[in-house]
């Protein structure tokens, strides 16, 4: 059975990302954090490919991830890790350098990985630097089915259509 | 579309009273007067609100002066929607892509343990 991806807004400045892999933890924690493997799957948008996956992954320690893009656009993203317990959590610093939109500025990103038997709950909370720069990501739809209180942009659409 | 009129779009979406203005306007078009009362904001509110989603190109008002009736532009919305649905595709894809390189790794493991 697929999992599927859900976004929740969380507080005033956060966006909580959630989703099950069928796999045991210490390797979701490996796919998450070893170079040769992130290269394997975190391409970006299709056309696109990871070509810079420098880490640190040590309290302190930085890391340096960049993609390319079709006709030489370039994506870029910086951070300092702040906490580490592997297999189970990871909090670091992140900074979009290029590429990005909407530019938001320093977000903070935790991610846990849970023990569900088999599988692993991944839960990734982005603290963004403030509400407007939340209400901003969240507007840019990570999912359809934003937060209560959010005037679904689909029915916006739905409604100007009719 | 550009990233300049994508972020245009974004910034005025970013606003709960801006979004509730243009659910407002997907029913139908409506004046800064007709505005006022639903939303229990000042004219000056409102009229500070419009420009904002008349400037991000989502909104268009109408030429006669006393009325000037607001309507909402469809055209940025669909394509700040398609920017998005490609967004959430993309992470979709990226962790489909994982479930895949899980599984490998999986299978992998799994002789040594035998």
């Amino acid at each position: 059975m697929k999992s599927t991806l859900k976004v929740v807004a969380s507080g005033d400045r956060e966006i909580v990302i959630t989703r099950t892999f069928n796999a045991p933890r210490e390797l979701v924690w490996d796919t998450l954090s070893r170079p040769e493997l992130l290269k394997r799957w975190l391409f970006g948008p299709a056309g696109w490919a990871m070509t810079v996956c420098e880490e640190d992954r040590r309290v302190g320690g930085t890391f340096r991830w960049a993609w390319v893009g079709p006709g030489g656009a370039a994506m870029t993203m910086t951070g300092a890790y702040r906490e580490i317990v592997p297999p189970e959590r990871c909090v670091r610093t992140e900074t979009f350098e290029t590429g990005c939109f909407p530019q938001m500025g320093e977000q903070i990103s935790t991610l846990v990985l849970g023990e569900r038997g088999e599988q692993t709950l991944l839960t990734l909370t982005v603290l963004y630097p403030s509400k407007e720069a939340r209400d901003g990501a969240l507007a840019s739809g990570m999912e359809h089915g934003m937060a209560a209180g959010y005037d679904r942009l689909d029915e916006i659409l739905a409604g100007a259509a009719g | 579309m550009t990233t300049a009129r994508l972020d245009a779009t974004f910034a005025a979406l970013a606003d709960p009273t801006r979004r509730a203005i243009l659910a407002r306007l997907a029913r139908g078009a409506a004046t800064v007067t007709e505005l006022v009362a639903p939303f229990k904001l000042s004219q000056p509110a409102i009229s500070k609100h419009l420009k904002v989603l008349e400037k991000a190109g989502l909104i268009t008002r109408g030429r006669d002066a006393q009325k000037r009736p607001c309507r909402i532009e469809p055209a940025p919305l669909a394509e700040a929607n398609e920017w998005l649905e490609k967004y959430r595709a993309l992470w979709e894809a990226n962790f489909e892509r994982l479930d895949d390189l899980l599984d490998e790794l999986k299978a992998e493991k799994r002789p040594k343990k035998r």
